[in-house]
């Protein structure tokens, strides 16, 4: 199924090439093109797709039906979805690229006029319409995508767009990405296997197939320093929030030292083009986390805000103090400052529950350790990542008392604990927590059972992202993590032969505030439903 | 001045004023001990007054006083930055505390004003204890010629409660004592259930007398509102998990904490309820729900 689609994106790829070659000239010697002749072009440029879609949409569909006759035995709901997925986010798009192409009519018009042209897709619209409203059963995230794309089309000036990684299942979505990575000579990585159809909006990549093997030896576009990242990313290598985004920052500093400003160009400018594709590799590697997107946005705007007149050296190395002061002060500093905080809240005799591995969490522990506090811990682990065990190993080795058990023995051990300590990857500005998946069911049975959940959380992983439900916007890991092999037998080995069985390996989860009874940060304790007012105020601080 | 003559002072203005609120008086005592400060530091002065607060909080331990004292302190450390000289930085200070003083004795007629509308033409009320800022928003709610009754908790081991219902006979309220271990079998009856707060918490939650949380959890059971009246000033910068976390300094009487060693058999006489069973805090700020009140003390504090 997935190979037949992805045919089709690279034919219009080549299609589109020659065009993307005048284009490419262009940009070349645009530089000093002034705004009005580069919103022109960009203009024509939409003209031009526009003409292309309208063949190409034809192409698609015909593709698409022998593919759907082909699969329709085996999975029928599955591609009648699709295909509505697929057809009403091409429609809607394509009034809103009418009014643009109102301004200067560009040399090479399109066949139909455009009343025509617009008839068809309002007719197009309503077939949608119809047909979607018969077939109220679908997923809920598809429909979801097609709603607010037309809800888009209402409040246009003051929209923000979905980001592009949660829309993977619009194929139009894909062709701009596959143009955008070819752009800036990326490979595209594809995805891997069945994915379940709550969730088929979102990448699905294999580990076996590191996105590093389809590179060129040597890579002049990406620093080799970004590329091992990228593979100790994909690989799980480097894991946990805090150590991924101090391993970026380490390697922007390790790009910026061996940066030099090519001629006529500005350091300020250049390097923050320069920085654009490392950050799409990455992405490509393994999706960003909200902490890696804090980190970015503030090396970038350090970047930017260097004066034209500094000389090289200097504005390198004031770049550098910056990102140092960064990890010091966001990620080091705000960690002593939350254990201090957090060890009040630790009294003799407690009985701490903690799940996976935090390196905020664990550090607290220790702290607390030195502090002569007397308490033991519970360490909650659950498959695939088993990633309790090194929580378990870094806390024995301390010499701290340990008991270990798996998620499925939650609510056995959770009348014995007084206090509950969570990491998460990131707070979200409607006060949800979004951690490694299990964290809320955890902070569930604690609520069930009276016990109070702590969470710790730098004001770093504090994002401006609103979100209510785990689904809309998630990471998928590796389905093959989940085959395990026992006593020589491994069950799941064919599981891809199966045509209605899908591996799920979900990453991310979010926990609502009224699960949470308190959140330390390093501005001191908090109530979840305050971190609006934290981002307020550290916005008003920058 | 030394630490006799503080407690002197701040007995001499719980005795003037009877009405006045405990954190009032020590904020007042605070002030009194700055202008015959004869420190020359401003390092020493904050010292200093740190001390003053613990002398305070040996004499009467509840929390009013000590987030009074927090208060009053970080009035002083925002002001000593911006003038060079001591002498008048202190002056500055003594008028800014004096400012502080004159906004903070407003506060309790604000309280009242916003609270009386929320209750209605024969409304059947539930307090706890005794309770000023209570007993200021029903005699409003009285002056405004509405018709209510009062039920008050006897609430042991000092039943104040019995004050209180003397108090609100004077205002010619109909009211009736209950035992606390009848909360539940009233509360069919009543409308609302109105209480003071000795200190608010940064959750959103409240310390009072002993019996509140009872109070509370029942009201919400029977899904009554819970209203809760509190100055400003009683904000303190505490995060409880459960009963177990407020600290045992607030739990019990200054004298008790003096005597006696081991604790455990002491009845504490505070107990804290928690964000979720209070619908509305009215304060001098405004009207708040819990999660707002975090809200407010990352303003006054961050």
């Amino acid at each position: 199924r997935h190979e037949h689609h992805d045919v089709t994106i690279f034919t219009i790829l080549a299609d589109g090439n020659e065009k993307k070659g005048d284009i490419e000239r262009a940009k070349s010697e645009g530089k000093e093109l002034t705004k009005e002749e580069k919103q022109r072009l960009r203009k024509e440029k939409k003209q031009q797709k526009k003409s292309k879609e309208k063949k190409d949409d034809k192409a698609i569909q015909e593709s698409g039906k022998e593919t759907r006759g082909d699969s329709s035995a085996a999975s029928a709901p599955q591609p009648s979805t699709q295909s509505t997925a697929q057809k009403a986010p091409s429609a809607v798009p394509a009034p809103v690229s009418v009014p643009a192409s109102e301004g200067p009519t560009p040399a090479d018009k399109p066949a139909k006029s455009k009343a025509e042209l617009k008839a068809e897709r309002r007719a197009r619209q309503e077939s949608e319409r119809a047909s979607k409203q018969s077939k109220k059963g679908d997923p809920g995230p598809q429909g979801a995508v097609s709603k607010s794309k037309a809800a888009t089309n209402e409040l246009q000036p003051v929209v923000k767009r979905l980001p592009e990684h949660i829309q993977v299942d619009n194929p139009d979505v894909l062709k701009k990405l596959a143009k955008k990575l070819e752009r800036q000579q990326i490979p595209l990585r594809l995805d891997y296997g069945y994915k379940v159809s709550l969730f088929s909006h979102l990448h699905q990549y294999s580990r076996k197939a590191p996105l590093t093997q389809q590179l060129s030896i040597p890579s002049t576009v990406i620093h080799p320093a970004i590329v091992r990242l990228g593979l100790q990313y994909s690989q799980g290598i480097v894991a946990g929030s805090n150590a991924r985004s101090v391993a970026l920052l380490h390697a922007f500093k390790q790009v910026i030292r061996d940066y030099t400003t090519p001629p006529n160009e500005e350091l300020s400018r250049d390097l923050v083009n320069r920085l654009k594709p490392y950050i799409s590799f990455l992405n490509q590697c393994r999706p960003l986390s909200a902490s890696m997107g804090n980190a970015i946005k503030y090396v970038k705007k350090e970047i930017s805000n260097i004066p034209s007149q500094c000389k090289e050296e200097e504005a390198k190395q004031k770049l550098l103090k910056c990102i140092e002061w960064y990890i010091k002060d966001k990620i080091i500093l705000a960690a002593t400052a939350i254990a201090e905080s957090s060890i009040e809240k630790i009294s003799d005799g407690d009985v701490i529950l903690i799940y996976g591995c935090s390196s905020l969490v664990n550090h607290i522990l220790c702290e607390a350790l030195e502090k002569n506090r007397k308490f033991r811990v519970i360490v909650v682990d659950s498959r695939p990542r088993l990633e309790g065990r090194e929580a378990l190993r870094r806390l024995v080795q301390r010499g701290i008392s340990c008991t270990y058990v798996l998620i499925s023995a939650v609510s056995y051990i959770l009348p014995e604990v007084s206090k509950v300590f969570l990491g998460a990857h990131a707070l979200l500005a409607n006060g949800y927590v979004m951690s490694r998946v299990g964290t809320s069911q955890i902070a569930l049975v604690a609520k069930a059972f009276n016990v109070p959940v702590l969470v710790c959380c730098e004001t770093y992983k504090f994002c401006e992202r609103v979100q209510t439900d785990s689904f809309v916007s998630n990471e998928l890991d590796d389905p093959d993590d989940l085959i395990v092999t026992r006593n020589g037998q491994t069950q799941l080995e064919n599981w891809q032969q199966e045509p209605s069985l899908g591996l799920l390996n979900l990453v991310y989860d979010v926990t609502p505030p009224d699960f949470v009874d308190l959140v330390i940060t390093e501005l001191g304790m908090i109530p979840c439903t305050s971190v609006p007012v934290v981002l307020r105020v550290k916005n008003v601080d920058q | 001045m030394n630490e006799e003559e503080l407690v002197e002072y701040f007995r001499a203005q719980m005795r003037k004023d009877p009405d006045m609120a405990s954190a009032v008086a020590a904020i007042r005592t605070l002030l009194e001990f700055l202008k015959r400060d004869k420190g020359e530091t401003i390092l020493g002065l904050r010292e200093s007054l740190t001390w003053a607060t613990a002398c305070l909080m040996g004499e009467d331990s509840s929390v009013a006083v000590s987030s009074g004292g927090e208060l009053f302190l970080r009035f002083i450390s925002l002001t000593s930055l911006e003038h060079q000289d001591l002498s008048r930085c202190k002056k500055v200070m003594e008028e800014r505390g004096e400012l502080f003083l004159e906004k903070i004795s407003m506060s309790r007629n604000k309280v009242a004003k916003l609270c009386h509308t929320f209750i209605k033409d024969g409304a059947k009320i539930l307090t706890h204890s005794y309770s000023r800022v209570v007993l200021r928003v029903l005699e409003k709610a009285a002056a405004e010629k509405k018709r209510f009754s009062v039920y008050v908790t006897e609430s042991q081991p000092d039943a104040a409660g019995r004050q209180m219902a003397e108090a609100l006979k004077k205002l010619n309220v109909p009211v009736t004592v209950v035992l606390d271990a009848a909360v539940g079998y009233v509360l069919e009856k009543v409308d609302l259930v109105i209480v003071g707060a000795e200190g608010v918490v940064e959750s959103g939650g409240i310390i009072n007398k002993i019996g509140t949380y009872q109070m509370a959890m029942c009201s919400k059971a029977h899904n009554k509102p819970f209203y809760v009246v509190a100055e400003s000033f009683k904000f303190v910068r505490l995060y409880p998990l459960n009963q177990q976390d407020v600290p045992d300094k607030f739990k019990y009487k200054a004298d008790t904490l003096k005597s006696i060693r081991n604790l455990s058999e002491e009845h504490p006489v505070i107990d804290y309820t928690p964000p979720s069973l209070i619908t509305l805090l009215f304060t001098d700020l405004g009207v708040l729900t819990p999660s707002a009140v975090s809200d407010e003390l990352i303003k006054l504090y961050l």
